[in-house]
Order: structure tokens, then C-alpha cells, then sequence
């Protein structure tokens, strides 16, 4: 069986809302850290239902890998690949600096 | 014909009167568009109409047909498609200002089928966002009112195509349904809904949520309409690689049959007891009797992990939603927000604070939840759990289908509540789902007919037939068969009911 899970602290909430990147604000940490920890308890009836010898479903319908032929066919065009973009310059999309200065 | 009688024609009988050239594509079609300028602004299903591509689409039908040429049954039937599924050069906002005046530039398969089978698209409808929801509520764009009562819920997530369809915006809706927002609503807002077979209709450029639990399907005021439709949308794609190579199940010849003289028809114990509403039971009970009286054998059937069904589908779909929306990075397309007081922004400052903006309160919870679930030292014990889960469910499903050809329970444990109910208890919201879930957690195919309303408030009730994998064939014969006793029983169908939404502005 699996470890028992302790409760969700409003730290973890902060950590959570870094991993998913939502700048999340102080009142939303607030509501959710006292929110979710309801949400889990509720949830947390699924580490008793199975035990070790139940496989995982993690699709209803069992699928094997599907290919296509290997041959080209129509995509769009750049342009249509960039009309919604927020920027683009010189057919690319256009985005705020990766790394930091400091 | 007159414009409210054109409106209340099935799109079975829309369809065969454009082809005895009664009427036109156009016709029908500005019917529609008239109905939805004179009640839209009180129902609010559509978040964006499209009177002009509608119409071109309408009398570019009329000229092909008038040329004599072999057009699709449906060919010239308006339909509405719900903002979920991709339309090329047609917003697409899945609800959220994140999707704030996208235009795919691209097709889903299932828009793609209705294009080309001359079907006029009168605009796309409301939904909680990105589908996260059972009111619609959750919409960026405000909710959508049930036409049955304008001070409640539609259901959700697709409350909008149920209450186009509802309130005789259009004959026919595509809608979407993770854990029961084609079915709840259909309940809700006295339509039919149904959910195919996972796999059965494509999924390709409908803006996943949960993709081992989405499924597109019919919305419609008649079973044999849903069937119509189901064919229309389903069959194998290979641009979405969990498509079934098959052929769509007899959907259309089940809905004509309509006999269930010898079906095995098992009432599921766990759905119907305490939670659910008493008018809901009765009108339930009622039909189930009905029924049995047509020839139908009728026994007790128990799914007994049922008990731990809703606590996987709330593992299960934060998990793979925290995933799919990772995609919604501010980078390539979608609303951009830099952060305020910060100058120079990098790349992930600007990420975080787009979706802060773009993102509303149930997804921010769902994605924190999930990202929870999946994270390191919780994988195990919370989605893996769920995942475990998720077999026992399929086992106690496949032993009961081993004794009954089809399931019913009632699709929603209440009819529809005040908006704002439960807007801010979103555990008492997941509950609702109960009866629907499970058949998206195992894959199966189901379908909600309106069997009456409550005694205490009036509110439609829906029931929900639910089949094996790949029988949806099953559900149209079960349902076309309730849905013509219950006609016979109330010499009209029950939408005839609804109120008159012009009469009470």
C-alpha cells in the first residue's frame, strides 16, 4: 500500500502555484490553502480501495502505439502558426528573455 | 411555416422537409438566428453568433440542393457547437479570457464532419471554463440561464449548448463530457444528451481537459435526433490515436427500433438513494415501471466501488487537466500579461502572470490540485490510488453488464438549483456528478432522457441509460422506447412544457 499522505500546508500551496507558474495572489493562497485541504480529505478515500494486486487503469480503452505512414502531408504555414501569437518577428515567435541578468 | 414553428421542428423533421423543398436551409437558419437575437440576450447560451457564415453556409445548401445533388440527411440543419471544439476562422475561448479572441487556425475532425456535411454553424456556446464546472457559472464570460427557470442553473459544462437547444435556439448542439456535461445538462434543461463510447468520436481540436475522460456528443430535443447526430461526428480518425478503428455503432436503426420487449435492464443501487431529491426518485421510478410494462426485465444491479468513483474522477481529471493546461504559456498564442512593477520580465515571470489573469478560480483549483496529485512522494498514494480505483470500477461494470444489457439510474441526484447555489462549495458541486462519472472513469457510453418534472419545483428530471463499450446502439433503442411511452402518456413531448421565453420578458 502506499504511504499515508499528510494534510497540505498554505507553504506547499505557494510551492504548487511556482510548479504550475500562477502568480498566484496572497488572497488566492489564502482561499485555497484553507479550501484544498477539504477537497483532499474528501479524495483521500482512494489510497484504501485497492490493494497492491490491482493494476492501474489509466485509460478506459487499451491503445498501442499508433503511427501513420511516413509521408508528408498538408500543415499550416507559418503565418497561420503565428497569427495568434502575442509577438512574433522574422517568421518566429516572439518571447521575453529565458535567463535572467542578475 | 412560421418562425416559431420552424424552430420547434426536430432536426429529423427539418431535415425531410428541406429535402421536399417545404422550406429552406436559409429559412431555417434565420429562424434560428431570429429566435437567438430575441432570447439569447436573457439565456446568454452563445458567446459568439455568427449570422453571416451561418447563412452562407445555408444558401450555398440550397443552391447544391436545388441542383439536384446527393447532400447528407442533416445538410441544412443550423446546429450550435459548443466553444470547447476548434472552428477555423471562429473564436474559440473554451470559456477563459486566456482564450480571449483566439481563432484556431485549424479545424477539429468533429467541426470538420459538420462543414462538410453542409451543416450551417450558428455560433459557438457557453461552458464552464475550459469544461471545469456542472453550472456553467464557471464561464469568464458569465452564465448561462436554464430556460426552464432563468434564475437557475443550466448544468455544466455545457449549459449553453443544452440551453440553445432548450430554448428552441437550435435544433441541434455538439457538447462535450468529462464527467457528465452533455448529460447533466441535458437533465437539467429537459434535453437528450449523450456521451459515446470513449473513442468513438474524435477528439482531435477539442481543447482537452482530461483526455483519458473527454468525449464529444449530441445534444438534442429527440433520441432519434442524438442518434442522427452521433453518426454524423463519430467514426475512426487517424488524426487522434485513442479513435476506435471501427464502425459507429447502428445508432440510427436502435433509435427506430424502440422495443424493449425481453431487454435486461438493471437499476443501479448505489445511484438513487439518499442525496437524491424525491421528485427526482418518482419521476425515475415512474419510468422505470413504464419500462417494465413495455416488456423490459428489470432487476437490482450493485457497482459497489462505486463508493470510491468520485474521489478518482477528482484525482484523475485535476491531474491530466494540471497537465493539458500547461500548455497555456502566454508564448504562442493566447492572452499575454506582464507582471506588474517588474521591469524587464523574464519568460517564466511572464508565464506565471498570464495565467493568473487568464486563468478563473475552479482551473486555478484544479490545476493546484492536480499538480498536488502528481507531484513527487503523493504520485502513488493520490493518482496512482485513483488509477487502481478505476479497474475495480471496470470489473464491477463488465460483471454487471455480464447480467443486463443496459444500466439506469437518474443522470443528476437534483434538479437544477439557484445560480450562485453552490458556487462557492465546490465539494457540494462534485457531487452532483455522481451518477455521471463513472462512465467516463470506465469508457462506456451514456445517454439522459427527460422523464418529467419534479412535483416540489417543476424542474425537469433526467434519466440515464448506460451500456458497454461500443453498444451505444443499445441506449438509442432503450431511450427511443421510454421516450415514446412517455409521449403516449403525456400526449406531447415534454419540451412542449417548457415556458414561453418571449411571453415572460
Amino acid at each position: 500500500m502506499s504511504e499515508p499522505v499528510k494534510g497540505i500546508s498554505r507553504d506547499d500551496v505557494v510551492h504548487l502555484a511556482g510548479l504550475a507558474r500562477i502568480d498566484l495572489s496572497e488572497a488566492e493562497l489564502d482561499h485555497l490553502a484553507s479550501e484544498l485541504p477539504l477537497i483532499l480529505e474528501h479524495v483521500a478515500s482512494v489510497q484504501q480501495a485497492a490493494g497492491d494486486d490491482v493494476p492501474a487503469m489509466s485509460h478506459p480503452v487499451p491503445v498501442d502505439n499508433v503511427f501513420r505512414e511516413d509521408v508528408v502531408r498538408p500543415s499550416l504555414t507559418p503565418e497561420e502558426a503565428l497569427a495568434a501569437a502575442p509577438a512574433s518577428d522574422q517568421q518566429r515567435f516572439l518571447v521575453p528573455k529565458i535567463l535572467g541578468e542578475s | 411555416m412560421t418562425e416559431r414553428q420552424l424552430t420547434r421542428l426536430s432536426a429529423d423533421e427539418m431535415a425531410r422537409g428541406l429535402a421536399a423543398k417545404e422550406f429552406t436551409s436559409v429559412e431555417v437558419t434565420q429562424a434560428s438566428l431570429d429566435r437567438i437575437a430575441s432570447v439569447d440576450g436573457d439565456i446568454h447560451a452563445f458567446l459568439h453568433v455568427d449570422p453571416e457564415g451561418a447563412l452562407a453556409t445555408a444558401a450555398d445548401v440550397d443552391d447544391r440542393r436545388s441542383n439536384g445533388e446527393q447532400l447528407a440527411h442533416l445538410a441544412g440543419v443550423p446546429i450550435a457547437v459548443k466553444d470547447v471544439l476548434a472552428t477555423k476562422g471562429m473564436v474559440t475561448t473554451c470559456g477563459s479570457k486566456i482564450l480571449d479572441g483566439w481563432i484556431p487556425p485549424y479545424d477539429a475532425t468533429v467541426t470538420a464532419k459538420i462543414k462538410a456535411a453542409g451543416l450551417p454553424i450558428l455560433g459557438k456556446t457557453n461552458m464552464d471554463e475550459f469544461a471545469m464546472g456542472s453550472s456553467t457559472e464557471h464561464s469568464a464570460y458569465g452564465p448561462t440561464r436554464n430556460p426552464w427557470d432563468r434564475t437557475r442553473i443550466p448544468g455544466g459544462s455545457g449549459g449553453g449548448s443544452a440551453a440553445a437547444v432548450a430554448a428552441f435556439e437550435a435544433p441541434l448542439a455538439i457538447g462535450t463530457d468529462t464527467g457528465g456535461s452533455i448529460r447533466q445538462p441535458g437533465a437539467l434543461t429537459g434535453t437528450v444528451g449523450v456521451k459515446p463510447t470513449y473513442g468513438g468520436v474524435s477528439r482531435y481540436g477539442l481543447v482537452a481537459m482530461a483526455s483519458s475522460l473527454d468525449q464529444a456528443g449530441p445534444v438534442t430535443r429527440t433520441v432519434l435526433d442524438a442518434a442522427l447526430l452521433h453518426v454524423l461526428m463519430g467514426g475512426h480518425d487517424p488524426m487522434d490515436s485513442t479513435s476506435i478503428p471501427a464502425a459507429v455503432p447502428g445508432v440510427v436503426a436502435a433509435a427506430r427500433r424502440a422495443d424493449v420487449k425481453g431487454l435486461r435492464i438493471g437499476v443501479v443501487t448505489e445511484l438513487g438513494g439518499e442525496g437524491f431529491q424525491p421528485g427526482v426518485r418518482a419521476r425515475f421510478d415512474e419510468a422505470v415501471e413504464l419500462l417494465t410494462g413495455a416488456g423490459a426485465e428489470v432487476v437490482e444491479v450493485s457497482i459497489p466501488s462505486l463508493e470510491h468513483a468520485l474521489a478518482a474522477y477528482y484525482l484523475i481529471l485535476p491531474s491530466e487537466a494540471s497537465s493539458n493546461l500547461a500548455k497555456f504559456d502566454a508564448m504562442r498564442y493566447g492572452v499575454r500579461v506582464a507582471p506588474a512593477g517588474v521591469d524587464d520580465p523574464s519568460a517564466e515571470q511572464v508565464m506565471a502572470s498570464s495565467r493568473d489573469a487568464g486563468f478563473g478560480d475552479e482551473v486555478k483549483r484544479r490545476i493546484i490540485l492536480g499538480t498536488y496529485a502528481l507531484s513527487s512522494g503523493y504520485y502513488d498514494a493520490y493518482y496512482g490510488s485513483a488509477q487502481k480505483v478505476r479497474t475495480l470500477l471496470a470489473r464491477d461494470f463488465a460483471a454487471a453488464f455480464e447480467g443486463v444489457d443496459v444500466l439506469v439510474s437518474p443522470t443528476s441526484p437534483t434538479t437544477a438549483y439557484p445560480l450562485g447555489d453552490k458556487l462557492d462549495d465546490p465539494l457540494a458541486m462534485y457531487l452532483g456528478d455522481v451518477a455521471t462519472i463513472p462512465a467516463n472513469l470506465v469508457g462506456i457510453p451514456g445517454l439522459s432522457l427527460p422523464v418529467g418534472l419534479a412535483d416540489e419545483d417543476g424542474l425537469p428530471v433526467g434519466l440515464q441509460f448506460l451500456a458497454p463499450q461500443q453498444a451505444d446502439d443499445r441506449l438509442y433503442n432503450a431511450a427511443a422506447a421510454l421516450e415514446r411511452l412517455l409521449e403516449d402518456k403525456w400526449g406531447a413531448p415534454m419540451i412542449a412544457r417548457a415556458p414561453e421565453l418571449e411571453a415572460a420578458r
